[in-house]
């Protein structure tokens, strides 16, 4: 769909000079997010930098039934922040202040363009962080983590994005500008704010967010074990949960991981490992101390092969930054991988690890593992070389095969990285029809005419032809300018 | 924009596509990209710029206006290298795509104005004749006239290169030979930098007196030419080659060291291996380049009190050119009584970068203003940069806000706690 001279002129109108893109060159840099795979470069990229700005662009395309795909930092995983259908994409990377610091009544609003560690950084020396943390904070903004319901290695104490967010304002698919919730919990009505944290775009615009501030915990401690198999790796994780402790964070690698960060970052994992867990414990110091030594304990008990406590802030810091750049560091051993998101339930870990193994060899392709273990959230890498047809192919049916395996063991297809365009047509899999409709008719009440980020969060919809489409055709030079 | 032209990039020094393929658009980079943080735009992010670049190497685009400009408004700080945990190594590719411009004639670089500059800055014979020039300008009150007549309103780029220049100081060279006191360790050979030896000869002077100190012999040879660090940052890499073989020439090669005290010049001699594969000679020369601060760091120094609040800027090409960051800290905590305070987003490159202040004012201009305003609200009363350019860049907008602030290179400041010391002044070195 190429835009008419019309929509241009007045998105013009609205935006500063230097706030539309509308070059080739500048279009193809926002044709991906961190899913390669999935190129679609927009017509234009606005760059507003009010909530007026966004509203009046909305109210443009709406009138001139052009798509609008919202993009944060483009860290995401699945698709998400790209054009299949071209039009209009908005990216909030301007919009980064914080409006409101409240301390007293422990919340912050935002814009949605700001990076989610800024915030913490912005409250941190007053005592304060923002607590969801996934991988991408030191670059995701908190407006792509509230559309993706984003989580993060500490939700499995502190609960994912939804959890800390009370109130909502958004430009509607409609070109309406509402408030959904606010800052005291409790509030007539429904309950909207949770039906728009996770619609990753497909509502509308997020133009601020206001989020809950926690109090930071007194102490805080963080164990490496690494384990000579997986298996014990996983049924340490599993004893520790059994042994009623939640730690603020569980995470597991793999050796073909390790390697990686080790590599890229140099976090100090002992490279001769299988596996190694990163368990961090936080809250009074007394019961992190005991907690500590219990989970030491459950760790020796099951082979860990060392248990090192992180002497200082510097040690903690490092080992977490090895975690958090997993992804990145992968880069070092292939030029392009999968990336899977899929949940099993805690028990099923040691089982699922093993049919990974299994699937990897199978298909003859290498696969770096780093997951949230304590909620059974897997991120299985599968690597391949993008000019490598025949491996691609196989990346591919290795990816399908590890998600049907995750689904027959009871989980999800996705834990906490969205749907996008990637994960669309595996809800079938997961979602009755009725289920799904009932989804898509609560799309069309914010976004009746289908604008906002089509093709993605749901699979194609029968009565209105919704569906994903691969790459448009490309359009020649100047064809709209 | 048709889908397969020819690869942009043809001859020599093309960029290398296995280094452009380890980038996996994870975006970790973006954050610390000075160009990113003021306009939020993906074109001008690290992650951007290496998809434009591999774009042309595959031939998705060619060498157009549009990536030239986002190439050119690049700063070269390689802050995005620093925190890539892929290991891209964006500087090389940088000046190999900007080569690849260059030479294909498509820069965006007003000529004239690159033309005078590369005639100037790399030769210090002619740099000290204009500067010699200039402290006539400034002493003789041409300046005010010139700016009272408003002449620099309408030429930009004039204008930035007038009010970086802090007043000349009368040249003072750094003597060829200065012996080692006390215990000695050995001998290193000092490169005393186009710009540093005529804009700041003090920091040469210090620099070879603690070194003296720290028991080195230190040897400045006088006709040492140009480090070539221009060159490589504009994508000159024919001319970076011939200025690193005389300079390999032109330096002893019976020293332990090469001692740098201009981060620029420092982090392009420890890469002219890279560019000059199978020279020895310039290879012998890259692996023993230091900066000042990495020899004092552990060496006994008779630092005397300087009751100072002090903050630290991270010069680009110490921190990410060469991965020094502790060492100027840790020497400046040591002196008695100074207090040293964080700065934050200290790694933020101060606009400096170079001639980019030159050659794009605005942007230049708009970092440093991010820049002066973090250091104003340290507190700090002097502001610490081991490189001439950040110190010029600094000292401009602290002048031009009219602050009560020092901006001055860590050995500055080191030799002033000296004074302070029972020791020897500088006198005592018998120059
Ligand atoms: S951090 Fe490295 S791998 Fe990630 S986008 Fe930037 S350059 Fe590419
Ligand atoms: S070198 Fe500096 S300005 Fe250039 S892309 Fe990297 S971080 Fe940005």
């Amino acid at each position: 769909m190429a835009l008419t001279r019309d929509v241009i002129d007045a998105l013009r109108k609205i935006l500063e000079p230097d706030a539309l893109v509308t070059s080739p060159e500048g279009r193809m840099v926002y044709e991906c997010d961190m899913h390669t795979l999935y190129k679609g470069a927009p017509d234009v990229v606005a760059l507003p930098r009010t909530t007026e700005q966004v509203q009046a662009i909305v109210r443009v395309c709406r009138e001139h039934r052009v798509p609008i795909v919202p993009r944060g930092s483009g860290t995401g995983l699945i698709g998400g922040a790209m054009a299949p259908r071209g039009g209009v994409m908005v990216g909030l990377n301007r919009m980064t202040a914080i409006l409101d610091v409240d301390l007293p009544n422990r919340c912050a609003t935002v814009q949605p363009g700001l990076i989610n560690l800024w915030l913490t950084r912005a409250v941190a020396e007053r005592g304060y962080f923002f607590a969801p943390d996934p991988s991408s904070q030191m670059v995701s903004s908190i407006g792509g983590n509230v559309s993706t319901n984003a989580g993060g290695p500490h939700c499995l104490k502190y609960g994912i994005t939804t959890n800390h967010v009370l109130g909502l304002q958004m430009v509607t698919g409609a070109g309406d500008l509402v408030w959904l919730g606010g800052k005291t919990p409790e509030r007539p009505g429904y309950d909207l704010t949770g039906a728009a944290v996770g619609s990753e775009g497909t509502f509308g615009l997020v133009t601020a967010v206001i989020v809950r501030l926690l109090h930071a915990p007194e102490a805080v401690k963080t164990v490496l074990a690494p384990f000579a198999t997986i298996d014990d790796a996983s049924e340490t994780v599993s004893a520790i949960i059994a042994a009623g402790i939640i730690p603020a964070a569980l995470e597991m690698l793999d050796q073909v991981m390790i390697q990686a960060i080790e590599d890229g970052v140099g976090a100090g994992y002992p490279r001769e490992a299988a596996a190694v867990l990163l368990i961090e414990l936080d809250g009074p110091r007394a019961e992190v101390e005991a907690q500590g030594e219990r989970c030491a304990a459950i760790a020796r008990e099951h082979r860990a092969l060392d248990v090192r406590v992180a002497r200082d802030e510097a040690e903690r810091a490092l080992l977490w930054k090895g975690r958090k750049e997993a992804a990145g560091a992968v880069g070092r051993i292939a030029p392009a991988y999968l990336l899977q998101d899929a949940v099993v339930p805690r028990s099923k870990l040691p089982e699922i690890m093993r049919r990974l193994q299994e699937i990897a060899a199978r298909h003859r392709v290498v696969m770096a593992n780093v997951f949230h273990a304590g909620d059974g959230n897997l991120h299985p890498l599968i690597c391949y070389d993008d000019r490598d047809p025949d491996e691609l192919r196989r990346a591919t049916e290795a990816n399908e095969e590890l998600l049907s395996a995750c689904i027959a063991l009871g989980g999800s297809v996705t834990g906490e990285h969205g749907v996008g365009l990637d994960k669309a047509k595996k809800l079938t899999l997961q979602y009755a029809d009725a289920d799904l409709n009932f989804m898509y008719r609560l799309r069309r009440v914010f976004d009746p005419d289908h604008l906002m980020n089509p093709d993605k969060m749901l699979p194609s919809h029968p009565a209105c032809g919704e569906g994903f489409r691969p790459a448009r055709p490309v359009l020649p030079p100047g064809a709209w300018i | 924009m048709a889908e397969t032209l020819a690869p942009a990039f043809t001859g020599a020094d093309v960029p290398d596509m296995a280094a452009l393929r380890t980038c996996v658009h994870c975006g970790i980079c973006l954050p610390v990209c000075p160009t990113y943080r003021v306009l939020g735009e993906e074109m001008d992010s690290p992650r951007g710029r290496l998809y434009l670049i591999r774009a042309a190497a595959e031939g998705r685009i060619g060498l157009t206006p549009s990536l030239t400009r986002h190439l050119d408004l690049c700063l070269g700080c390689r802050a995005c290298e620093t925190a890539c945990p892929s290991g891209v190594p964006f500087g090389s590719l940088l000046e190999t795509a900007r080569g690849q411009v260059e030479r294909q004639g498509r820069s965006t670089t007003p000529r004239l104005l690159g033309r005078l500059i590369f005639a100037l800055f790399p030769r210090p014979d002619r740099l000290g004749a204009a500067l010699g020039a200039l402290g006539l300008y400034q002493r003789s009150g041409l300046q005010r006239l010139v700016r009272a007549a408003g002449v620099l309103r309408v030429a930009p780029r004039l204008a930035a290169m007038e009010a970086l220049l802090p007043v000349v100081p009368r040249r003072a060279d750094v003597p060829v030979l200065t012996p080692a006191r006390g215990t000695r360790r050995g001998r290193v050979a000092l490169l005393t930098g186009c710009v540093q030896r005529h804009l700041y000869p003090d920091v040469n002077r210090a620099t070879a007196r603690l070194l003296s100190l720290a028991g080195w012999d230190v040897v400045a040879p006088p006709a040492q030419g140009c480090c070539g660090g221009l060159d490589l940052h504009a994508g000159r890499l024919d001319e970076l080659r011939l200025r690193a073989r005389a300079l390999t020439a032109a330096l002893p090669d019976d020293v332990d060291w090469v001692v740098t005290n201009a981060a620029g010049c420092g982090s392009a001699m420890r890469e002219y291996a890279h560019w000059l594969p199978g020279d020895a000679g310039v290879a012998r020369l890259a692996g023993r380049v230091r900066d000042v601060s990495q020899l004092l760091v552990d060496a006994e120094l008779p630092l005397g009190r300087l009751g100072a609040t002090v903050t630290y800027h991270d010069a680009c090409h110490l921190v990410h050119g060469q991965k020094v960051r502790n060492e100027p800290r840790a020497l400046l905590a040591r002196i008695p009584g100074l207090r040293l305070v964080e700065l934050a987003d200290s790694e933020l490159c101060c606009g400096s970068a170079g001639i980019y202040n030159l050659l794009e004012p605005a942007m230049a201009e708009r970092l440093l203003a991010m820049k002066i305003e973090r250091i104003v609200q340290t507190g700090a009363r002097i502001v610490v940069a081991g490189n001439p350019g950040c110190l010029l860049q600094i000292a401009k907008g602290v002048r031009e806000r009219g602050l009560d602030l020092e901006v001055l290179h860590p050995v500055q400041v080191l030799a002033r706690a000296l004074d302070q010391g029972r020791s020897f002044g500088e006198q005592d070195l018998g120059r």
